[in-house]
């Protein structure tokens, strides 16, 4: 490395890569700080407020207390059962296309694209959405919502997918179709049942990423107060109403945003340790 | 791509063998065309989109032109309308992301892992990684509650005080700036900076490393001299990724830039980006012309997008046959 | 693993059929947020009342003449009423005309946050429209300042906010202060969103009273109910005698009075900068924006309910809240025009 043998250069180099390691140390640190804060400042300001009350009743009007965000909670959940039905069946046997059947210029070109859409601002998802299926009914309705996140989900779900499939041994594979099966028949009863945790953790990660985003819905689940009937009308979900809510000068209803804001991420959070605890137990893909 | 194995393969049931493996291959075609069409679904939402964004932004492609990109008005009442400022704002905010946001999601990546004991690394990891699920409300929130006020009482002083003479740090400082749309954003990335930096780090081989220790290194060199440039491209993928994120963040951004239509110099000033300017006033927007100008936004924000995974895709193409890690 | 997705399933099936089972008609409004407190007041006093659902979100008044046009709400509400090209163009969207149905009277304040300043601040017509034109910067300004005599003002610069999402509410404000400035008028104009020469933009009246509670030095406007909940200080403008007046219901109610017995027959009228001499200068009715024609009628009995409910019960419940009942010759006039929707 160095011509210079000597004994304080090389004092000097030690010491200099001691600080640099320790440096990356603070920098990880840091950056597991900022998710602890994060966490603590939810909970130290909506803690409080997550009460029964707040997953059992409806909105009250400005002014009043005691309101909930019932109707926002099932909102959500609703919406993310649309964007599923969207986002994983495009994801999931795109994935296995993209594993199975591709060649080198349909793979290139469908991750480019996954990757495309990926990268699509949430925003003009919702314009998109909005142009297309709000314009068309003529009112802001669950389904548009759903669909808008389903679109998020499928890059998350595709990308995944295929590289859980990818890396499934591919003597399994041969062994099956030394037994005789053909392809197709390989891929839905040996490689997708070996694969299946990692699918589901994509699933559960990209249903995760989506169950927090608000600027595709303002444009299309629009926000209720009210229970939402049916799968036609504007609902209700978490982020927009803390959105709504920590924009407002109210102090209930800032503490509602965190405490919103509080079960959102708790959501989020569990399903990703489910995810991970999934994963984990599997026997599928070395990471 | 269909399966010449199979058809070889029939030593399965004798009866009527040959419908049998015929309907194999044709069970197995049948398939690829359905995951096919599957995956092409995405090509076509992504044409449909470019599609919906290119004509309803006609009336402003057709008054404004190219100018469009270089008009710095924002005038609903005159339905003057000009992308610069928050071209700028996006630019900029994104840009500053990225410099918070990289070294210090680089270090932490190289800490977990060349140093950490795999236990550790592993967990800190999966706590790292759910930063990437807060949703960007929560961020907002962040940025409204804490990140304004500290660079309003702490962080824009201390800059004007040593580095006022700057332009880029010259006051007033009201909170809501560049600079803390920026601060913002770069925890925002840091995940991906974080999860896929390790990912590709922890990919390169052992020999390399050893190979550097063997030849009398100190652990900091074989780090950054061999294998930090061995995984460069994979880490610079995970930089385009986060940049992607960080260029269409709405929410988080709007409620901390401080939403002034205007081209400043100073990080310490408000300022304005293509997604907070949409968010703002997409559902208010009543003339047509005014509509289609911000779906006009959303398509060039489309656009840098598919430009940037342009790059990083020929980036990661070009430099992985080098030899490094993909 | 089958188990859980058995019971995903099962779950999904819960939901849809939750979903299918209480399917019930459903009222959808969008629109101006300066009323929005007495507008959710009046649809869950209402709606519990009757049985039905009036789901309204307060997403601007642009947002609710955007979003009636395009049929996406039923119904729509605003603090500036529609010009004719809007009106042309609802017209030519959803074939059938629209009517404005005024609500109540509000306030526009300015609010402010300067250390040290308790005291209710005077702002000249000149006052108001010079700073947000940029011209006047500090709050030591003999304009202010003179105002103000005996004030303790500080040397500090003003820092304007403004809305940056389109609104009603900027609308009133805008068009007084068009008429307090032939400068604004010229420069600026009126408009729910305009090109605002100096300030920060907070978006919604929710985000201007966040950013002006936050910011020293600050001045915004919001309407009256809203600087009240937060209680922050505001100041008296000066109306058109020369007077400096607090906004209260009293004060918007003397601006109304003289606009009751001119009241054009479609409603629409500004009572910005209204004569008398205890009138509050910035104040306005705020509308809901109707379909002249609807195809369900059961929607349509259902708001011209609620709309004859608010002309009676509704007008008790404004005070608490501070917004001014309409006056009693525009309820009446109102009340005959229900009559025309179909």
């Amino acid at each position: 490395m160095s011509g210079w043998a000597g004994r304080a250069h090389r004092q000097f180099r030690q010491a200099l890569s001691n600080l640099m390691l320790s440096v990356t140390a603070l920098c990880a640190l840091l950056v597991v700080g900022v998710l602890f804060f994060i966490l603590g400042y939810l909970m130290w300001n909506g803690g409080s407020s997550v009460d029964l009350n707040f997953f059992t009743k409806l909105p009250t009007p400005v002014g009043e207390t005691g309101g909930g965000m019932a109707n926002a909670i099932v909102g959500s959940l609703k919406l993310l059962f649309l964007a599923s039905v969207v986002g994983i069946p495009i994801g999931v046997i795109g994935g296995i296309y993209m594993a199975e059947f591709s060649g080198k210029l349909s793979a290139f070109i469908v991750q480019y694209t996954a990757d495309l859409l990926n990268g699509v601002p949430s925003i003009v998802i919702g314009i998109f959405a909005y142009t297309l299926i709000v314009l068309r009914m003529k009112h802001f309705s669950a389904i548009a919502g759903g669909f808008a996140l389903g679109i998020m989900m499928i890059p998350i779900t595709l990308r995944s997918t295929e590289e859980f499939l990818r890396s499934v041994p591919g003597s399994l594979r041969e062994g099956a179709m030394a037994l005789g099966a053909s392809k197709w028949k390989t891929i839905v009863t040996v490689i997708v049942p070996a694969a299946y945790r990692g699918i589901l953790t994509a699933i559960l990660l990209s249903m995760a990423r989506v169950a927090g985003e608000t600027a595709p819905l303002l444009f299309t689940a629009f926000n209720n107060r009210y229970w939402s009937p049916g799968w036609n009308q504007p609902i209700a979900s978490l982020p927009v109403v803390v959105y709504t809510y920590a924009i407002s000068p109210y102090d209930d209803w800032h503490r509602q945003a965190w405490a919103a804001g509080l079960v959102l991420l708790g959501m989020v959070l569990l399903t990703n340790i489910i995810a991970r605890g999934v994963l984990s137990r599997g026997t599928s893909a070395p990471r | 791509m269909a399966t010449a194995t199979t058809a070889g393969m029939s030593a399965g049931p004798k009866p009527s063998s040959r419908s049998f493996s015929a309907r194999l291959i044709q069970g197995d075609q049948v398939a690829h065309v359905v995951t096919f069409l599957f995956a092409a679904s995405v090509l076509l939402i992504v044409t449909l989109l470019l599609m919906i964004l290119w004509t309803h932004s006609a009336l402003p492609r057709a008054k404004f032109g190219l100018s469009f990109f270089t008009g710095r008005t924002w005038d609903p009442v005159a339905e003057d309308f000009g992308a610069a400022p928050f071209v700028y704002g996006t630019l900029v905010t994104s840009a500053l992301a990225l410099i918070l946001g990289v070294p210090l999601g680089l270090g932490a990546a190289i800490f977990l892992a060349e140093l950490a004991p795999p236990k550790i690394s592993d967990s800190l990891t999966f706590v790292i990684e759910l930063l990437a699920a807060v949703p960007s409300v929560i961020y907002g929130l962040l940025g409204i509650f804490v990140v304004v006020p500290f660079v309003r009482s702490v962080l824009g002083p201390v800059l004007i005080h040593t580095l006022g003479w700057m332009p880029l740090f010259k006051g007033p400082c009201y909170g809501v700036s560049f600079l803390a749309a920026g601060l913002v954003l770069a925890i925002m990335i840091l995940p991906f900076i974080v999860s896929v930096s390790r990912e590709v780090l922890l990919a390169v081989p052992t020999d390399q490393r050893e190979a550097a220790l063997a030849l009398g290194s100190t652990r900091w060199e074989s780090t950054w001299k061999v294998v930090v440039p061995y995984a460069l491209t994979g880490i610079m993928g995970s930089v385009f990724l986060a940049l992607a994120r960080a260029l269409g963040e709405t929410m988080a951004v709007t409620m901390v830039v401080g939403n002034v239509t205007d081209i400043k110099a100073s990080l310490l000033a408000p300022g304005y980006s293509i997604a907070a300017v949409i968010a703002n006033e997409f559902t208010e927007a009543t003339s047509d012309m005014y509509l289609q100008a911000l779906i006009e936004l959303g398509l060039v924000l489309f656009l840098v997008t598919f430009i940037l995974n342009g790059l990083a895709r020929l980036l990661i193409l070009f430099t992985s046959r080098r030899g490094g890690t993909a | 693993m089958r188990n859980l997705a058995r019971a995903v399933f099962a779950v999904a099936v819960v939901l849809a059929l939750a979903g299918a089972v209480t399917a019930q008609g459903q009222l959808n409004g969008a629109g101006a947020s300066f009323p929005f407190p007495i507008y959710s007041k009046w649809f869950d006093v209402y709606s519990k009342a009757k049985g039905v659902q009036i789901n309204y979100q307060s997403v601007g008044s642009g947002a609710g003449i955007r979003q009636v046009t395009a049929g996406t709400v039923d119904f729509g509400a605003s603090d500036g009423p529609m010009n004719d090209d809007q009106i042309a163009q609802f017209k030519k969207d959803r074939g059938t005309d629209i009517y404005h149905f005024p609500t109540v009277l509000g306030a526009v304040v300015l609010t402010y946050n300067i250390a040290g300043v308790t005291a209710d601040l005077n702002f000249t017509q000149a006052a108001i429209a010079g700073i947000y034109l940029g011209k006047i910067t500090k709050w030591n300004d003999p304009e202010i300042a003179n105002a103000n005599k005996g004030v303790k003002l500080p040397a500090d610069d003003i820092v304007v906010v403004h809305r940056s999402d389109g609104s009603g509410t900027s609308y009133i404000f805008t068009d007084f202060l068009s008429k307090a400035s032939a400068d604004w008028k010229a420069k600026v104009g009126v408009n729910a969103s305009v090109n605002w020469p100096v300030g920060l933009g907070g978006k919604g009246n929710e985000g201007v009273s966040g950013l002006v509670k936050q910011t020293p030095d600050s001045i915004g406007y919001v309407e009256l109910i809203y600087a009240l909940q937060n209680k922050m200080p505001f100041g008296n403008v000066q109306n058109s005698s020369g007077a400096f007046v607090k906004a209260s219901l009293e004060s918007t109610t003397a601006a109304a009075a003289g606009a009751a017995k001119d009241m054009p027959a479609d409603f629409r009228v500004s009572i910005t900068n209204a004569p008398g001499k205890t009138a509050y200068p910035i104040c306005s009715f705020t509308w809901l924006l109707i379909p002249a024609k609807f195809s369900d009628t059961g929607k349509r009995d259902t708001l011209m309910g609620f709309l004859n409910w608010m002309l009676g019960d509704g007008q008790k419940m404004t005070q608490e809240l501070f917004y001014a009942p309409l006056p009693k010759e525009v309820v009446q006039k109102e009340l005959k025009a229900i009559g025309n929707i179909q």
